[in-house]
């Protein structure tokens, strides 16, 4: 009987997959209730009651065989990019950014449903395309990924914009765009960037900025670098230890919980510890790789390694952000940083990739 | 066919597939290979950099400012001290709109126009992040309404302060003087003293007066406290404290009832008078009329305050005492009749024959007397009591003007006295060397008859005739004023008095000194020119009246009281000592536009001295002036 149950819920779970995400989601507790001075437990809890929906969301995600999703892409694409035109134009203003469409019951933050709609979406476009990829696809594809992130930009919110962008470009890059249009589309964007930075607002040319040179305005927008990387550098080989990160815990480093948790993280485990995150990330993103190597479908290989590459991504440009070597954007270092929704959405793309890896024998039969 | 071409397509695409995921495997590796690069650097190789930025980060050094040291009078009654007191204070580049963040302030508690007219002065002369104060002395009721609301107030904070309180307003404003705000030239001097590290975390500074010339042992040995601080600057715990050691209290020479008597006795006259010790030098009284209260400096002056102080026709800010130079008319006789015993160009027994003005051989310029018909028979004797103009012309013409410069040096004119407080002015001791430095002109007999009478070039300061008046009444040994008494060790709570060493002893021939008191006494007495000063004292006063003209006379011209603006009124100027055999005090007092000495200036002596030798306070007193004959010449002998 026990056996049953605990196959139902492990059948469709990727067993060395799981293994790296409960580690990391651990140490991701631990860090949040040390960002609080070890003080208090709030965070945690807060932090646990999301834990348990995203992990159901993951099992159910995982229990999804791939062609249902397939067949729910356009219509998840559809709703997504319906919400984010609403937002556009009846959304809330909040923090000076209009990014959040309020139903009546809830709000939410569509640009967070296309984290995984621009994915599948895409990944659904080719593979109908499979029998023959040609320039005209990838144009559409283009065009399929540009409307969302444009709106998104335009909230704006920069760092969500380029994060999907950076999605759907591994759809494209997967499905074996050319490497001549590619060097072409990477010469085209290096020659728009004066165009991208006359249309950047201030705050975002001015953090650009701040990474080039952070002590420019160590008061203002060079205070999170410099704080962090003072955090981290001070950690040393092994850390001042767990809850003893005198930086972190006494409110130097801002959002200390949230985007600059590995300024805590790497304060108190030091190098050691960063590098035990960073191994740790490489392993699931090795075994996602794996898993899209192995996908049996274009579908579901370029989906998984969609899916792969962003969080990837997430990890890259968050510790990159904080340790000072890439510019501030808001983004959250995967499966530690303390915040629901991204746990969520991560958790569903992980939920999927575990779909893909159990259900390709039925698919490919 | 078909099939086959999609199959060996989609074999194609997977291989494209394989190899893209496989690159991107090395790019992922690359950037995490960057990454950890990163961290190796910070967490390895600049370990100890960051280390030592963390420590600094989280650990700050506060200074804590010493207690100032409080001031009393000769019998410990409280000149300055200070109390502890509730600020809010804003700190404007933390704040996007300081005046609307104060409006807005005002509906939680008062703030009135002056406040805001402080703290825009305050503004103005300070930097952004300096923390200036919005409102002092804030009630505990005001307090709690602040804290209640204080989310609303970023870049506001309540902190406690000593302030220094005056308790004694005006009275003895000029002598105390005020602590105001460091500023800018505050801070050279600091730093040229090598005080800066000392003065770190004190806003205040002494500016004037006493408070300014012992600032240093005012001031104290500023402390430190290490304190871990977070990110927000708030001080989480104390982690080490070096404490201050507060500043010496200073007990002064003055005898703060005698001078509200003395104050007081003005009454709404400007003027200045120095009441010395003249065994000791203390300086007993010391009156800058008016004065002004140094209340209004400890928080920072606003701006319509300062101007009235600054801008009033009656300079209230200008020490008097210290820094009025006047011509010290008749008073100066004495000295001169000593001058001319001494240099042996008079003796006791010399008379002249008075016929009410005096010319100089083949100049037809007649240098009047104030008595239309003159004095008679007039001996030295008689002409300091009387103060016979015309004899002192002859005299001084006699003496010439080195001789005169030579011998009003040794009392002290024409430089300062040295008291124990800044701002003092020389005044001008005319010579003809410094005629001719000054002017470059050849010194004229009749510059010298002028001089003669106290007049011309000769400038004098309160301060400077009180020392000579001083001087005099010891038997011609130089008395140095000084205002400090002692200085209590705020640590072991010792008192150190200070003794002056008193000066040297002026070879006065003692028959010469001993004719010029008499002749001093002689003038409070009836038919002299004080003779009201003197009447019906228990005590013998010494004496001599005294007036400056503010306008010249032209020849011929009668200086009539009435007729002429009160700001061009002469000075009534008095010295004084008491009691003549045993002088305990001395004076010298300066009534600004009062006509002549006798009137308004010997009245406001006779109750210093009345109090401060018998105890007794004056009685209520008659207006300054009134139905007062002036200098009465004495019935013809």
């Amino acid at each position: 009987m026990i056996g049953r149950i605990f196959d139902l819920f492990s059948r469709r779970i990727d067993g060395p997959l799981m293994a790296a995400l409960a580690i990391l989601i651990a140490l991701g507790l631990t860090v949040i209730y040390s960002s609080q001075g070890g003080a208090s437990f709030d965070r945690v809890i807060l932090q646990s009651r999301s834990l348990l929906v995203a992990l159901a969301a993951l099992w159910v995600a995982a229990n999804v065989p791939p062609q249902t999703l397939l067949r729910l892409a356009v219509p998840i694409y559809c709703v997504g990019l319906a919400l984010l035109i609403g937002v556009a134009l009846f959304g809330d203003v909040r923090n000076g950014a209009r990014r959040w469409l309020n139903l009546g019951f809830t709000s939410i933050q569509p640009s967070e449903v296309m984290k995984i709609a621009v994915p599948l979406v895409l990944a659904w476009y080719f593979h109908r395309h499979e029998e023959g990829l040609r320039l005209r696809d990838f144009f559409v594809a283009t065009v399929l990924l540009a409307l969302p992130v444009g709106l998104i930009a335009r909230q704006p919110d920069l760092g969500t914009a380029l994060l999907i962008f950076a999605s759907g470009f591994f759809v494209i890059f997967l499905a074996g765009l050319s490497w001549k249009v590619l060097v072409g589309l990477g010469a085209s964007g290096l020659a728009s960037l004066p165009f991208l930075w006359s249309m950047m607002h201030d705050y975002q040319r001015q953090r650009v900025l701040t990474l080039i040179d952070p002590s420019q305005d160590p008061l203002g927008a060079g205070y999170h670098i410099i704080q962090s990387t003072i955090a981290i550098g001070s950690g040393g080989v092994l850390g001042k230890g767990w809850l003893n990160g005198t930086q972190a815990q006494l409110e130097f480093v801002p959002e200390r919980s949230t985007d600059f948790i590995l300024a805590v993280y790497g304060e108190e485990f030091g190098l050691a510890g960063t590098v035990v995150l960073i191994t740790l990330y490489l392993l699931v993103i090795g075994r996602g790789l794996m898993i899209a190597a192995n996908a049996s479908t274009v579908f579901a290989r370029l989906l998984a390694g969609a899916i792969t590459l962003t969080f990837f991504t997430y990890a890259f440009v968050n510790m990159g952000m904080v340790s000072g070597i890439l510019p501030v954007v808001g983004v959250p270092l995967p499966l530690i940083s303390y915040g629901g929704t991204a746990l969520l959405s991560m958790l569903i793309g992980f939920g999927i990739l575990m779909s893909i890896a159990t259900h390709k024998q039925l698919v490919s039969s | 066919m078909m099939l086959g071409q999609a199959l060996r397509d989609q074999q194609r695409e997977l291989v494209v597939f394989r190899n893209r995921l496989l690159l991107a495997g090395f790019g992922i590796l690359a950037a995490f290979g960057i990454l950890a690069t990163r961290f190796a650097w910070l967490q390895v190789v600049q370990k100890d950099h960051y280390h030592t930025l963390a420590e600094a980060n989280r650990i700050s050094v506060v200074p804590v400012v010493p207690n100032r040291g409080i001031i009393t009078d000769r019998n410990g009654e409280i000149l300055a001290a200070n109390f502890s007191a509730y600020t809010l204070e804003i700190t404007p580049g933390r704040v996007a709109n300081v005046e609307r963040a104060i409006d807005e302030l005002a509906e939680v508690i008062e703030v009135t126009p002056r406040d805001r007219r402080r703290f825009r002065k305050l503004q103005e002369e300070s930097k952004n992040f300096e923390s200036l104060p919005i409102r002092t002395r804030l009630s505990e009721e005001e307090v709690a309404r602040f804290a209640v609301n204080r989310f609303r107030f970023p870049g506001f904070e309540i902190k406690a302060r000593l302030f220094r309180s005056y308790p004694q307003g005006e009275v003895a404003s000029h002598a105390i003087g005020y602590i105001g705000r460091i500023n800018e030239p505050d801070v050279k001097r600091i730093e040229a003293q090598g005080l800066a590290t000392n003065y770190k975390g004190t806003d205040h500074i002494g500016k004037l007066g006493l408070e300014g010339a012992y600032e240093k042992e005012l001031h104290g040995l500023t402390g430190s406290e290490q304190v871990e601080i977070d990110a927000g600057g708030r001080a989480i715990r104390a982690l080490s404290r070096n404490e201050p050691i507060s500043g010496n209290n200073l007990q002064v020479t003055l005898d703060l009832q005698l001078q509200k008597v003395a104050e007081e006795a003005f009454q709404d006259y400007r003027g200045a008078l120095v009441a010395i010790d003249p065994k000791t030098g203390d300086v007993l009284a010391l009156v800058s009329k008016p004065g002004f209260d140094p209340n209004l400096f400890v928080d920072g002056i606003d701006p319509v305050n300062w101007d009235a102080l600054n801008n009033s026709p009656d300079k209230p800010l200008n020490n008097r005492a210290l820094r009025g130079q006047y011509p010290p008319g008749s008073t100066i006789k004495p000295f001169l009749a000593l001058a001319a015993l001494e240099y042996k160009k008079r003796t006791p027994e010399f008379a002249i024959s008075d016929p009410g003005f005096f010319t100089l051989p083949g100049v037809a310029h007649r240098y009047r007397d104030h008595k239309v018909g003159g004095h008679g028979s007039v001996n030295l004797h008689k002409a300091v009591v009387v103060s016979c103009d015309t004899y002192f012309y002859g005299l001084s013409n006699d003496l010439g003007i080195d001789n005169i410069h030579r011998f009003m040096t040794q009392f002290g004119f024409g430089a300062r006295t040295g008291i124990d407080i800044e701002g003092e002015l020389t005044g001008i001791q005319p010579s003809t060397e410094w005629k001719w430095q000054r002017f470059k002109q050849k010194w004229y007999s009749g510059d010298t008859i002028s001089v003669g009478i106290g007049q011309g070039y000769w400038l004098t300061t309160p301060m400077q005739l009180a020392a000579a008046t001083a001087t005099l009444a010891n038997d011609g040994v130089v008395v140095h004023p000084r205002l400090l008494k002692a200085v209590q060790d705020s640590k072991t709570q010792e008192v150190k008095a200070l003794h002056q060493p008193m000066g040297e002893r002026l070879p006065f021939k003692p028959e010469h000194l001993a004719l010029i008191k008499n002749a001093m006494i002689d003038v409070t007495k009836p038919g002299g020119t004080a003779a009201r000063a003197g009447a019906g004292a228990p005590y013998t006063i010494a004496a001599k009246t005294g007036t400056a003209q503010v306008i010249g006379m032209k020849q011929g011209e009668k200086y009539d009281e009435k007729k002429v603006k009160e700001v061009h009124r002469d000075h009534a100027i008095f010295i004084a000592y008491a009691p003549a055999e045993d002088p305990k005090i001395a004076l010298a007092l300066l009534v600004e536009n009062g006509g002549h000495g006798g009137s308004t200036a010997a009245p406001i002596a006779r109750e210093v001295f009345d109090f401060h030798l018998l105890g007794k306070r004056p009685a209520k007193r008659q207006k300054l002036g009134d139905d007062e004959p002036g200098e009465v010449p004495p019935p013809p002998q």
